[in-house]
């Protein structure tokens, strides 16, 4: 049958499963809203093209499935950018359509033309520019496929719009797979062997866990794991959610502002199994000192990943899943339940470091913006999904929110966008319309994309979103108070943030706001039992710091606590 | 640290930006390349890419292994220097008159050498070898009168 391009997209996009677009319209892409108008496909209409990326990756990220945006070309292409770099950075599968200039065009500085290809080279897995209407739906299942597959993310693909009206013959063919790079990485056994005879040697041993579990679905597995091996498990920001907070084998984040007593364990343990961890410089701290007693194991499904920053004993080259699921039938149903005695003092040693460093903060008259994520954690049982901004907001998230269930924490880990968190949670809701989906934002973050509460309204997807609102750049602050001599640099921005419950009600959602500690629960249940999009505007301590901290190069043993304490 | 000259061979499909995500991917991990040469292979869809890179063992490791990662790279081959046979071409002009003329081409007798044009006070050779070679010719014909020279990447086999 003949068929022109946009309804061979169309009709490739429903053979690859996609039920939902996150979307902006333009000149470039008339044709393919035109199908769209007619197909049972359901696209979200976002209000700005970041937040169309930021959407279509929180869809992502809370679902696993992979997340499918369009733009137009030219401004509506170049504003995906950052949206993709977003998802480029922690490895989130996305298809980002992209509407093009006729390809008689392309190179003349045509009306809303941007060399997208160009562009987004260096932020994206893989793009390709689709030059004859013969090579779209190949190229679209293509771009599916790297998308998804071995280490994910980012996939572009740019659409000339003469292609998307050009006819063709079109055969409806079961999606035939081509013959494809992307080896999948099996765990060599040997590698293993050594894994649980160095597993059965360690007397300090410790997992540390990151997105690539995730990523790579491997959270049943990792349980299974550490049940049968009974070594605590430290996590970095991008692997909250894979392992459960509530376990007594759970230390909690590592790095900058991880817990002390996952950061002491990670110094001092003489194993350290990495599952699906690039060792970001957040994660590392001072590199030397990173570790220094411990033989690394590395499992990763990205061989460049391994040996980067961090050199390592035992690289394995493997997704998580596949090298877990054979080290748990290696360990048989027994596991190491017999070295459980031999480890009492390592884990008696880290029980010491719980006490010693527990995460705490000081209540006082105003609302510590701790206690309102400790509140939210308390009424949701840790089992909302989470989005985060970037900042004082994200760090305080993490450390105070429990989070039990893989894919409930949504945070910009590698690139730290702010503006993230709200476009995000939306595409959760999207994904997840009878869950609570809870933003955790500051003052100044959510106001990088804030005009998508036209989008929750309009499409009804109720988010909360929790401010905590200290009239400042959190973060920037904190740095400019210890490493620049309290210089608050264009940081405080007190009187120069809108009307948060009126800007709520402008848009026809709810607004809410406390400045009162004994209201903060009434605020958040009142939010939560709402039944649209809720703006909870917590007037929290202005100058609260995030702790414990790590300074910059310092090593990961160096942390400030803020607080008198004898260590 | 042991840094040395390292060649790589990349089997790219033959695409119009290939070269541009090969380079551009080099840029941002911060690799320097010293030579690089392409030309299709045999298969008309496959491009060979060689490429002289210098640093140390890891370095030269993590290179490969981003190239892997590329979806248009085919396949990446370090080039065993006693193995394979690298060799790189060189244009010069020089400067000659009736004295030196016989100098000139003396000194090129160990390689691969033409003489591609010849004027009464100019000479245009072409000459092929490993690229010590060439640098060991073009230090001699410095003395002897260079004017211009245009030299290629390494090709291997």
């Amino acid at each position: 049958m003949e068929l022109n391009g946009a309804q061979i997209l169309v009709r490739t996009l429903m053979e690859e499963g996609v039920d939902t677009i996150f979307g902006y319209p333009g000149g470039s892409v008339l044709d393919i809203y035109d199908q769209l108008f007619q197909s049972p496909i359901r696209h979200i209409l976002a209000r700005h093209e970041q937040g169309v990326t930021h959407a279509a990756d929180g869809y992502a990220r809370a679902s696993g499935k992979t997340g499918v945006c369009i733009v137009t070309s030219g401004p509506g292409a170049t504003n995906t950018i950052t949206g993709i770099t977003t998802a480029f950075m922690d490895s989130i599968p996305m298809v980002i359509l992209t509407g093009q200039v006729p390809t008689q065009f392309i190179g003349t500085d045509a009306f809303q033309e941007a060399d997208i290809i160009g562009i987004t080279r260096p932020c994206t897995k893989h793009n390709f520019l689709v030059r004859r209407v013969d090579e779209l739906a190949r190229t679209i299942r293509e771009a599916f496929y790297i998308a998804s597959s071995g280490r994910p993310g980012p996939v572009l693909v740019d659409l000339p719009k003469d292609v998307m009206q050009a006819r063709m013959e079109y055969q409806d063919v079961p999606a035939k797979r081509q013959a494809r790079k992307e080896p999948v990485f099996l765990p060599d056994t040997a590698d293993l062997e050594q894994t649980v005879a160095m597993l059965k040697e360690a007397k300090n041993p410790v997992i540390l866990v990151g997105g690539g579990v995730l990523r790579g679905r491997a959270s049943e597995e990792l349980r299974e794991f550490v049940r049968k091996v009974k070594m605590p498990v430290a996590s970095t920001l991008m692997g909250l959610g894979s392992f459960p907070a509530d376990d007594p084998l759970w230390l909690g984040m590592v790095g900058m502002h991880g817990m002390y007593y996952a950061n002491m364990a990670v110094s001092n343990c003489d194993l350290l199994v990495t599952l699906g961890v690039r060792f970001s410089d957040r994660v590392t701290g001072k590199l030397s000192t990173f570790a220094p007693r411990a033989k690394i194991i590395q499992v990763d499904v990205d061989a460049t990943s391994i040996n980067k920053n961090v050199l390592v004993h035992l690289p394995i080259v493997s997704d998580c899943k596949s090298a877990l699921v054979q080290l748990n039938t290696m360990l048989g149903n027994n596991g190491l339940e017999d070295l459980r005695e031999s480890r009492r003092h390592w884990l008696d040693q880290i029980e010491k470091w719980r006490v010693e460093g527990a995460l705490t903060y000081t209540r006082g008259e105003l609302i510590k913006p701790q206690m309102v994520i400790e509140t939210l954690n308390r009424l949701t049982g840790g089992n909302a999904i989470i989005a985060t901004e970037v900042g004082q907001n994200q760090m305080w998230t993490a450390q105070f929110y429990r989070f039990n269930e893989p894919n409930t924490f949504l945070t910009s880990g590698g690139l730290g966008t702010m503006g993230y968190g709200f476009p995000a949670a939306i595409g959760a809701q999207v994904a997840f319309p009878d869950r609570l989906v809870v933003d955790i934002a500051g003052d100044g973050s959510i106001q990088m994309n804030i005009q998508e509460l036209a989008t929750a309204v309009k499409h009804n997807l109720p988010v909360k979103i929790v401010i905590l609102n200290n009239g400042y750049l959190g973060m920037v602050r904190q740095w400019q108070e210890l490493f620049y001599e309290k210089r608050y640099s264009h940081t405080n921005i007190s009187g120069q943030v809108p009307d948060f419950v009126k800007l709520a009600e402008a848009y026809g959602a709810l607004g809410l706001r406390t400045a009162d500690p004994d209201e903060v629960e009434s605020v958040l249940k009142k939010g939560i039992e709402a039944s649209g999009p809720v703006i909870m505007d917590f007037l929290v301590e202005p100058e609260e710091k995030v702790y414990p901290m790590v300074n910059p190069g310092a090593a990961l043993t160096e942390m400030q606590l803020g607080r008198e304490t004898g260590l | 640290m042991n840094v040395d000259n390292h060649t790589i061979s990349l089997l790219v499909k033959n695409k119009p930006d290939v070269l541009a995500r090969i380079s551009g991917l080099l840029s941002a991990k911060g690799f320097n390349i010293e030579n690089i040469s392409a030309n299709v292979t045999m298969n008309p869809d496959i491009t060979k890419i060689t490429m002289v890179a210098k640093g140390d063992t890891a370095t030269i490791v993590k290179i490969e292994k981003e190239m892997k990662k590329l979806i248009d790279v085919v396949d990446v081959l370090r080039v065993k220097s006693k193995i394979a046979i690298q060799r790189e071409m060189a244009l010069v002009r020089v400067k000659i008159d009736r004295k030196t003329r016989d100098d000139v081409i003396k000194s090129l007798d160990p390689l691969q050498c033409r003489v591609l044009d010849e004027s009464s006070d100019r000479l245009v050779l072409e000459m092929t070898g490993e690229t010590a070679e060439i640098d060991q010719a073009l230090v001699s014909l410095e003395a002897l009168g260079m004017e211009d020279m245009s030299r290629s990447g390494v090709v291997v086999l």
